[in-house]
């Protein structure tokens, strides 16, 4: 009898415990699902925002939602072919020798240093020697800080994508007298290719919500971004916008900051759900 | 099935099919050691940068809490407290939550479609960026606790961890916001560690007669325990780490205090706030701050891994 007391005691503790863990997400989503998508009207996309002030009107988002798209276009340029690079080279070609084990490790490292050492790095690296053209804070400089916080997860997802591949496929493409890089590029990247899009494509939301590397590489910008030569300048982005604008006092800031929350976390989980339906679709059809 | 592979690499090959192949190789081999070349920039970058301050304070900067600007004074006492403090906290408070929630998720107690929208929803939590969390930890969860905090003031303000008046930001909302990121961490490696448990341990534990939870906490935990300590210090090093949502809502005060409702400081929220505008000796003090930073989480991380590795399961 005793005993039944105590599991009874458990179990709905774990239960209670469960429901503290998502309780938060949920208060968190509806709050900005509603908080946020109240602000959302056209303006929000087109307009620039204005400085804050006593300016009742905040304007809207327009430079901050490209730069975002920008930045992250930029540190994916970088991150996807180095990161694939790498992986296959994991995956394919070293024989788990100390030299594969210790990027193995190195990869695992990197994926632990905390984002804003990221940007600490390129400041110094980048940003303070005006290394570009004489140029400072710029997305470019962002878009490189954020490359180095997706390399390991683009590593990671290509060498564990690769894993996968049965070997059979390989000895077929090598037996009928095709070279390594065309077995790689033909047969086995291909086929692990769902695999590994998933997982850069989950990568790229993650860096897009980034923002300690970005505040002080890429900065932040209240004008429109016109052409190509604005990469080498200051450069909004949603994140930096939300986290500038929720510490101003003036509420129509404020407001701005709740309505980039809405449309980042938005994007953010529908890429999330988006690709773990698709993963789940990919389960069943390989079990078949 | 080695040899084989390379008797077909043996194969001589000609022209520029041969040529085309040893450079994709060598490209690929070029991309994996860029690993290396940015984890070694980044220390040395971080070390350099540092250089001036470190051999003018010395280890002196790790224990003062000094930090003027216009004195040219700098110790990161405060900030490295606070670091510590507000992980460890925060991770005690995840620890039980997190494990909790792994075993609701693995076990049977409702049907398994609920089991499986709790655990995606706690992965959800995980892609929220940190600086919503921040605007979120601001304007919904600071006014939400304040009364609370007023009571806890009020009653336990002879402890010295709430021995000052609530105002505003604070060091333990750093910490409740941090448990709201670590969960999800916590949780899903919890889980999965659990799963690794075979089941035919289970299924003897209750075939001698051991309830449910006996069986839980004398087989399951201790059989999935490696697992759940290498989530437990990954997020333990992603909380030292964590800039925006701590930058937002701890208050930003150098001053050291040993209560949690009074304003704090990280290495990565003085970061935040100061390496934008700081110059001269500042920026070195600054790099040397995120250096004690970068050592910190590094440890833990290369602790986590080779927890890990030794200890893995081999069922």
């Amino acid at each position: 009898m005793s005993r039944n007391i105590g599991d009874k005691f458990f179990t709905s503790l774990s239960v209670i415990f469960a429901l503290i863990a998502i309780l938060p997400l949920i208060f968190l989503v509806t709050y900005i699902l509603i908080k946020g998508g109240s602000q959302i009207t056209p303006e929000l996309f087109t307009l620039e925002p204005n400085p804050p002030g006593d300016d009742l009107d905040a304007g809207g988002i327009n430079p901050a939602l490209i730069g975002t798209l920008i930045i992250t276009t930029i540190a994916s340029i970088i991150a996807i072919p180095v990161g694939v690079g790498g992986g296959i080279y994991l995956a394919e070609y070293s024989k788990g020798g100390a030299f594969s084990r210790f990027i193995r490790f190195g990869v695992n490292v990197l994926a632990g240093v905390p984002s804003i050492i990221a940007g600490v790095f390129i400041y110094a690296l980048i940003v303070s020697t005006k290394i570009l053209f004489g140029s400072m804070y710029s997305g470019l400089a962002g878009g490189m800080a954020l490359s180095i916080l997706m390399l390991p997860t683009v590593i990671k997802t290509t060498d564990e994508g690769l894993k996968l591949v049965p070997n059979e496929l390989r000895y077929a493409s090598l037996g009928v007298g095709a070279s390594m890089y065309t077995t790689i590029l033909k047969v086995t990247l291909p086929s692990a290719f769902r695999s590994i899009a998933t997982g850069v494509v989950l990568g790229i939301a993650r860096a897009a919500g980034e923002t300690a590397p970005l505040i002080f590489t890429a900065l932040f910008s209240y004008y429109y971004i016109s052409g190509f030569g604005d990469l080498f300048y200051e450069m909004g982005s949603l994140a930096v916008l939300i986290y500038n604008f929720a510490l101003e006092p003036y509420d129509a800031q404020n407001k701005l900051a709740w309505a980039a929350s809405f449309i980042l976390v938005l994007s953010i989980l529908s890429v999330n759900i988006f690709s773990r339906i698709l993963a789940a679709f990919t389960e069943k059809t390989k079990r078949v | 099935m080695e040899e084989k592979l390379t008797l077909f690499k043996n194969r001589k090959r000609f022209g520029i099919e041969k040529n085309i192949d040893i450079i994709f190789k060598n490209t690929a081999l070029f991309f994996s050691s860029f690993v290396a070349i940015i984890l070694l920039g980044i220390f040395l970058v971080v070390f350099f940068q540092s250089f001036e301050s470190f051999s003018r304070y010395g280890l002196k900067f790790l224990v003062t809490s000094e930090w003027n600007p216009v004195k040219d004074e700098y110790g990161a006492f405060s900030a490295i407290y606070g670091t510590l403090v507000t992980s460890f906290l925060s991770l005690l408070i995840t620890i039980p939550l997190g494990v909790g929630t792994a075993i609701f998720i693995t076990e049977d107690f409702v049907p398994k479609v609920l089991r499986e929208i709790v655990g995606s929803f706690v992965e959800l939590l995980a892609a929220i960026p940190s600086v919503v969390l921040g605007l979120w930890a601001i304007f919904v969860m600071e006014p939400f606790f304040r009364a609370f905090f007023v009571f806890l003031h009020n009653f336990f303000g002879w402890i010295p961890l709430f021995s000052t008046e609530p105002t505003g930001r604070n060091s333990l909302l750093a910490i409740l916001i941090l448990v709201v990121m670590l969960l999800p961490i916590v949780t899903s490696i919890a889980r999965d560690s659990l799963n690794q448990v075979p089941k035919k341990l289970r299924n003897a534990a209750y075939g001698i007669g051991a309830s449910r939870w006996k069986t839980i906490f004398s087989v399951i935990l201790p059989a999935a325990l490696s697992g759940i300590m290498a989530g437990v210090l990954l997020a333990l090093g992603r909380a030292m780490g964590e800039t925006m949502a701590v930058t937002m809502i701890i208050g930003n005060s150098n001053a050291f205090s040993w209560s949690l409702l009074s304003p704090g400081y990280t290495i990565s929220s003085m970061l935040a706030n100061q390496f934008g505008e700081a110059d001269g000796s500042q920026v070195s003090s600054l790099f040397y701050a995120a250096f004690v930073l970068m050592i910190l989480s590094l440890v833990v991380n290369i602790f986590a891994q080779w927890l890990v590795k030794k200890f893995s399961l081999k069922y």
